[in-house]
């Protein structure tokens, strides 16, 4: 723990510095809202479609994210660094999960707002908690696929290619269930019914990637 | 005990062979310097004894465990300077140290007394970038012997250093157990232990540092 502690403040602060992950993925997903504002020729979205957008949206602004997670240990060595000390190695994996988590998070907080704005009819307004709920337990499952995906990808060479490859197959089920569970949030007749049903789906979906990266990750860092 | 053992230790990058058949022992304390012309295998075999790749052949026991099984009693008991300097560039130089104390288990306050030793505490604010090679290379060195490892694992220590500064690292990696690369026949043997002479993977010269010439090293490179 206090491995992945250091690891993961060592993470953020690099990212407070050089700013190359969550800007870049704020300004992506900031800019696919603007062009289905104009490409969708309609006023405003609701529903199914504002749900679609929404998660398709945030999920390929994670890669972004994704393929920036193990560049810096690659290039600089500190992954050299890191295995050459007396420590256990899924502590990297749970430091980069949560680094991603909470890039995440932080993207989300400008573009929630921004999707409210430029493409949602409805105002999401009292099923905020609802959409919250879902938010974590989605960022949950892109962060720990996401962190097993970049890992893998980083030791190949076409890697901003490989990483996004693996991991949107992976994720097919989180943008289904996070779909599902934030259509009926998002319909025009105020808040519809909250499926208990996909919330469900997506911590299992959490469970079971959490405890499978956990199992494999440290192959992954052999050589 | 030895605190290395290699018995026809091998290792290849899929097809291309970098080390065969390369056997040796060196005692506690001692020296061993590694000689050979580029691509020869010396970073191969550094990097195999720091655990950090496998042996693909033979046997390998570093201070007293088998590589590749025991190689996490094996982790932070050696100190590692390879090409690069294993540091992040954007952080500073004591941003980077105190990460890897916490990391290797080592006491923070090393951290400045290390900055101090080797003249850097003036610059330790500044991220790493905005530093010369040589000063980074110094910094490198805090890091490999943070930890005070047993053993020290040294590509070409001094490759980026100008003559006050090697001289300023060299107490600090003068202790323990060494391996070293090295591209200096003279002062390499002077102080070397044991020598090894690679060529093509292969071990050419493997004795005593008192059965080796300088002629001899210099035949690896002809
Ligand atoms: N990551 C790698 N992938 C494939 N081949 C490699 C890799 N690293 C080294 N090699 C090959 O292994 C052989 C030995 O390389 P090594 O780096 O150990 O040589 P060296 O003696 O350290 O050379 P130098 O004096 O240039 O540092 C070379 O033929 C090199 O091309
Ligand atoms: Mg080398």
């Amino acid at each position: 723990m206090r491995t992945a502690a250091a690891v993961l403040r060592k993470d953020l602060r690099l990212e407070l510095r050089t700013r190359e992950a969550v800007p870049a993925m704020a300004l992506f997903a900031l800019t696919t809202f603007v062009i289905f504002h104009f490409g969708l020729d309609r006023r405003s979205l609701e529903g199914e479609l504002a749900a679609g957008v929404l998660w398709v949206t945030l999920l390929f602004a994670a890669m972004l994210g994704v393929n920036r997670l193990f560049v810096a240990e690659r290039e600089q060595g500190g992954f050299d660094a890191f295995l050459l000390a007396p420590v256990d190695r899924t502590a990297m994996f749970a430091a980069k999960a949560a680094g991603l988590f909470a890039y995440l998070c932080a993207v989300e907080l400008v573009a929630i707002p921004a999707f409210v704005v430029l493409l949602l009819g409805p105002g999401p307004g009292a099923a905020f908690p609802e959409l919250l709920l879902v938010l974590v337990l989605a960022n949950a499952g892109v962060a720990v696929v996401g962190t097993l995906a970049g890992a893998l990808a980083i030791q190949t060479r076409a890697r901003d290619l490989i990483a996004p490859l693996v991991a949107l197959p992976l994720l097919v089920p989180v943008v289904i269930a996070s779909a599902r569970a934030t259509a009926p949030l998002l319909a025009e007749a105020g808040a519809g019914a909250f499926p208990a049903k996909w919330p469900l789906i997506l911590a299992l979906y959490d469970v079971v990637f959490g405890l499978l990266a956990y199992a494999v990750f440290d192959y992954l860092l052999e050589d | 005990m030895s605190a290395l053992e290699l018995r026809g230790l091998g290792r290849a990058y899929g097809e291309r062979v970098a080390l065969r058949e390369v056997s040796l022992t060196l005692e506690e304390g001692r020296t061993l310097v590694v000689f050979g012309p580029n691509g020869a295998g010396k970073s191969t075999l550094l990097r195999i004894l720091g655990t950090l790749l496998r042996p693909h052949a033979g046997e390998v026991r570093v201070l007293g465990d088998e590589l590749p099984g025991d190689a996490w009693r094996v982790r932070g008991r050696v100190g590692f300077l390879g090409h690069d300097p294993l540091l992040y560039r954007d952080l500073s130089a004591r941003e980077n140290l105190r990460y890897f104390a916490r990391l290797y288990g080592a006491r923070e306050t090393r951290v400045d007394a290390l900055l101090g030793e080797l003249d850097v505490l003036g610059r330790a604010d500044e991220p790493l970038r905005t530093l010369s090679r040589g000063t980074v290379q110094r910094i490198a060195v805090c890091r490999a012997v943070l930890h005070e490892p047993d053993l020290l694992l040294l590509d070409e220590p001094t490759a980026n250093l100008d003559p006050a500064a090697a001289e300023l690292v060299a107490p600090l990696l003068a202790r323990g157990t060494r391996v070293v690369a090295s591209h200096d026949p003279e002062r390499g043997l002077h102080d070397a232990d044991v020598v090894l002479g690679l060529r093509g993977g292969r071990a050419e010269i493997a004795a005593p540092a008192a059965q080796v010439d300088v002629a001899d090293v210099r035949r690896l490179y002809g």
